[in-house]
């Protein structure tokens, strides 16, 4: 494997389930360190890794540009230990349901557990239950120990992430859990590091966002606190695949998709754009008619309203644990999101 | 009612605004004494009246419901989707223009000849996915000429005059908007802060920033709403009628107005004999919902205009409720 | 504490109408916090003590209850919800309005049993003849609330309107057991937490606390065939992990499971499927302000007879008291 893939299974392999992100945010941030000029971590859990403007070396006030990328993941949380010491689950955000059966998972108790997701076997179903998708309060996770060591080391409210599998596949495309969204702070570092010897003229917070897929507070309360001059937020969305429309679709390894529409600052979506242009680098148009259930939902209605943008890797097979996505896309996410930093002009020109 | 035909025909998707913000400047520039347009496009001005206090909030929104283009096929056919709660039955076989060019284009489907047999597809409107604009484009490069991938595309509607009703699109809201335009050409009894808002009907995002810049005691949300007086045999729950005069809202799914406001409203239309209605409890929503909660929230009100077909390409509303509403809006700053 | 119980459970109180609900938390507290004002909301903000941190303490004043959307030609109201309220919930219920009108719901005829209820089809009798005589009580907009008495068992209790006049019960003995605390206390019985958690939002806003709790209740998984969760009656306060809306802090979370077993009380953990409180609304706001709650399991919630046990009401008082102690 590279150096990029050996970084992102890095972020990703930790457990980083909404409002329990501490491992995945501490993986962030050891990768943030050796690039940024400070490196915090807020109140709420977010990494925030700020590179100064190369012009305030001069004793010049930089405008602030806040880089957002969430870096929690779904999960699931233990709601009942029932007598036998199996764990009744509910979800923390939304995994494919269709996926959870068999699955290996996690289980955050005093210490790590490693369970699998059971459920009725098969041979005992009527056809009508197999024809039918489990239901989550029919599914539990049988952790191989007896109940009395179940119940020493479990409580209720303990959480679960996907077994942390990372595979790589053929040309240079990737597999594993929490490719939504720690692709996107993969982006972030790759940035970091293009930037380096070049001039800016803004600041750039990095800001790796807890509580996107539930809850959905970080990238808004770390917003409220920097207050950016402008913002641009790095998601995932849905890949080309095999049986989906391509109306609402995106072409793998083809370049990251700039979003427009209302959520979308037209100032910042023309100087993406160009940055795409001038580096070279092909990219998809993302139209978004409505909010993008992304942290550019929030951001651009912090206070006074923020100039926002979005940018997003395709990613097949979401919200599963086998989520897939092309290294390319990150590897140009990060240059284009580095060109636009140098090419950016001062804040009052995003007025149109 | 001129400025009216100019802000109907005006087009003004969500997020998209611009021109109806430039129309609007146009007119009230030599009579506010500030303004700011904001970092997502919301207009605000400042005019000042004889008193100062309580600080008040009169807010618009300029956007509309619309189509964005997001797919265009090998044919150079434009795939879209539908920017806000746009009846979807209404969709088929219109007139639209598309982009900043205002390119014209017809929605089209599968022409009735090629499904008759087919009966369940006639018996429901086709979904937004089974229709396309159609632009006379040869090929995807000869539509790309024109036109690109997040275009917004408006109904080519005409505004007129129908007697004692007018006809036209984008009455929600922009009904509001020549009120408030209106109302900020004449000397006021007391300072206001007018925000032409974005973006209302994609979630009442707009409304929300210009709440926290402006910070008001109080806010007057100015709107077009749905009226219900088609026919009906029941003696049910009634949206408002047009011409029976402004309507006050009690309670929506966004908010629960400030009942001394409501009841100051109700009686600045007794005393002045201006007509007015209640709005049906517990339906629709508005900029109100937003700004009534932000930062330490503020007592609100909303004033509307009752229009028949709203959020589709022609709506119908009455010129005497939209004087009346503006009569209305005058009396209760008055009395504040 | 029953008394005020029975008082506040008894009360008229639905969302934008919690007026008489906060007359009797007024009089409950004279004497027994520093300040106390209704904001424009319509919360009622109670402050008592100085210095830090501040804490906000939030229990909604509001219930669910219904709103008349009109009067038909025969006196019949037609009416629409007021939070989350279940049509099956409703069917031979009486509600009263803020005058004192009272009335009994029914329905249209229905085909079969088998249709689904709704609340279209149901309306609520007022006794009145006729529209004039309906109109001379109620006006459209009026909103209503069901009519329950409050019932002792011993051990436990029913009551309409425990959501969340238990948790507004818990916050006032919990103010005039706090004699001088050494931190700030925002206490915030708030207004329209039922129709989407509004009046908590301004106020915290208002407020700035460092940290706040929520009151609340929460749902039980102990009655027959129930759904899994593991929260039951009688077990002691729950401390919520996570809801419908939200994640708790895990600072307040865990501070709240220190303070009980420095109390030696029962506890609960606990993850609700569907469902949030104030909580959820105050950690947004700002830069974020870490937030819990401390949930007091209740069956029934959202109808007219809602259940609670006595013992867990008084534990919750006192895990209160401990927490905001150890700040």
């Amino acid at each position: 494997m590279n150096k990029n893939a050996e970084m992102l299974k890095r972020l990703t392999t930790p457990g980083g389930v909404s409002g329990f992100e501490s491992p995945a945010a501490q993986a962030a941030a050891r990768e943030f360190k050796p690039l940024a000029d400070t490196v915090q971590h807020d109140r709420n859990g977010s990494v925030v890794a700020t590179k100064f403007a190369t012009s305030r070396k001069r004793g010049k006030k930089a405008p602030l540009l806040l880089i957002d990328a969430h870096v929690d993941e779904i999960g699931l949380i233990v709601t009942r230990i029932e007598d036998d010491g199996m764990l009744r689950i509910a979800q923390i955000g939304g995994f494919d349901q269709r996926v959870l059966p068999s699955q290996e998972v996690i289980v955050h108790a005093r210490r790590p557990l490693r369970g699998i997701i059971g459920s009725k076997p098969v041979h005992l179903l009527t056809p009508e239950e197999r024809a039918a998708v489990d239901k989550l309060e029919d599914l539990y996770v049988d952790v191989g120990l007896p109940a009395s060591s179940v119940r020493r080391l479990v409580q209720v409210g303990d959480y679960m992430s996907m077994a942390p599998w990372f595979h790589e596949l053929r040309n240079g495309f990737y597999a594993g859990k929490a490719m939504d969204d720690r692709t996107g702070v993969a982006a972030q570092i790759l940035m970091l590091e293009a930037l380096k010897g070049r001039q800016h003229t803004w600041d750039v917070a990095c800001v790796a966002a807890t509580q996107e897929e539930y809850g959905g507070y970080g990238a808004s309360t770390c917003a409220f606190r920097l207050a950016p001059d402008a913002a641009i937020a790095l998601d995932v969305t849905q890949g080309q695949a095999p049986g989906l429309s391509e109306d609402e679709t995106f072409p793998m390894g083809k370049g990251p998709c700039i979003a427009v529409g209302p959520n979308i600052h037209p100032g910042i979506y023309d100087r993406l754009c160009k940055a795409a242009k001038a580096e070279e680098l092909p990219y998809s148009i993302e139209p978004v008619p409505g909010v993008t259930g992304t942290d550019a939902g929030p951001i651009q209605v912090t206070r006074h309203g923020v100039p926002t943008g979005l940018v997003s890797i395709p990613l097949r097979y979401m919200h599963t644990s086998v989520e897939t996505v092309a290294m390319l896309d990150i590897e140009r996410t990060g240059r284009l999101l580095a060109r636009f930093v140098v090419d950016m002009e001062g804040p009052e020109k995003l007025r149109e | 009612m001129q400025l009216l035909r100019q802000l109907s025909e005006t087009h003004g998707v969500a997020g998209n605004e611009k021109a109806v913000r430039d129309l609007i400047w146009s007119e009230i520039k030599t009579r506010v004494d500030s303004k700011e347009v904001d970092a997502m496009g919301n207009l605000i001005v400042t005019k000042k009246g004889r008193k100062s206090r309580p600080r008040i909030m009169l807010a618009a929104h300029m956007d509309e419901v619309g189509l964005m283009v997001v797919n265009i096929d090998k044919q150079g056919m434009l795939k879209f989707r539908a920017v806000g709660g746009l009846d979807e039955r209404a969709l088929l076989s219109k007139h639209v223009l598309v982009g900043k060019d205002k390119t014209p284009g017809v929605i089209g489907a599968k022409p009735v000849h090629l499904i008759w047999r087919r009966e369940e597809e006639m018996k429901r409107p086709p979904k937004t996915d089974e229709l396309h604009i159609d632009i006379g484009a040869s090929s995807k490069e000869d539509a790309e000429k024109q036109v690109k991938i997040g275009d917004y595309a408006m109904f080519d509607t005409e505004y007129a005059s129908l007697g004692p009703t007018i006809k036209g699109k984008a009455f929600d809201d922009r009904i509001g908007c020549a009120l408030l335009v209106e109302l900020l050409k004449k000397p006021l009894p007391v300072t206001v802060h007018a925000a032409f808002t974005v973006q209302e009907e994609v979630g009442l995002r707009g409304a929300r920033i210009a709440a926290f810049r402006i910070e008001p005691d109080i806010a007057i949300v100015l709107e077009g709403t749905a009226a219900g007086d088609f026919p009906e045999k029941r003696d049910l729950s009634k949206a408002a009628m047009i011409g029976k005069g402004p309507v006050i809202t009690i309670m929506d799914r966004t908010v629960i107005c400030d009942r001394k406001l409501v009841d100051l409203a109700i009686a600045c239309a007794k005393k002045a004999r201006i007509p007015f209605q209640l709005k049906r409890p517990g339906v629709g929503g508005t900029d109100a919902g937003r700004i009534h909660m932000t930062k330490a929230g503020s007592r609100t009100l909303v004033i509307s205009v009752a229009c028949r077909y709203v959020h589709s390409p022609a709506s119908i509303a009455s010129k005497a409720d939209i004087r009346n509403a503006g009569r209305l809006v005058s009396a209760v700053l008055k009395a504040l | 504490m029953k008394e005020l119980l029975k008082k506040l459970t008894e009360v008229y109180g639905p969302s934008g109408n919690e007026g008489p609900v906060l007359h009797i938390l007024q009089k409950e507290l004279k004497g027994h916090v520093d300040s106390m004002k209704i904001d424009v909301l319509g919360n009622l903000i109670v402050t008592k003590g100085r210095g830090k941190p501040r804490v906000m303490l939030a229990a909604h004043a509001d219930e669910i209850g219904v709103a008349v959307t009109h009067i038909d030609k025969n006196g019949f109201l037609r009416f629409t919800n007021v939070g989350g309220l279940r049509p099956v919930n409703m069917l031979g219920h009486r509600v009263r309005f803020q005058n004192g009108t009272l009335g009994t719901i029914g329905e249209e005829k229905r085909d079969s049993l088998k249709d689904e209820l709704k609340l279209e089809k149901m309306y609520i009798d007022i006794g009145a003849r006729d529209k004039a005589e309906a109109a001379k009580r109620v006006a459209v907009g009026d909103m209503g609330c069901f009519v329950q008495p409050f019932v002792d068992t011993g051990s436990r209790l029913i009551a309409k309107a425990f959501d969340d006049r238990v948790g507004c019960a818990i916050v006032v003995e919990a103010l005039k057991r706090m004699r001088k605390p050494a931190c700030s206390i925002f206490a915030v019985f708030t207004a329209q937490e039922e129709v989407g958690v509004r009046g908590a939002r301004t106020a915290a806003y208002g407020i700035k606390p460092d940290v706040a709790v929520a009151v609340d209740i929460t749902g039980t998984g102990d009655t027959p065939e129930s759904r899994t969760m593991a929260v039951g009656l009688g077990k002691g306060p729950a401390i919520k992990v996570m809801d419908g809306g939200m994640l708790a802090s895990p600072q307040v979370k865990e501070a709240l499971i220190a303070a009980a077993k420095r109390l030696r009380i029962p506890y609960q953990l606990e993850v609700l499927i569907g469902g949030t409180t104030d909580a959820w609304g105050i950690q947004v706001t700002l830069e974020g302000i870490p937030s819990g709650v401390i949930s007091i399991p209740t069956r029934y919630a959202h109808t007219p007879s809602e259940m609670v046990d006595a013992r867990d009401v008084e534990n919750c008082v006192r895990l209160l008291v401990e927490y905001v102690r150890s700040l």
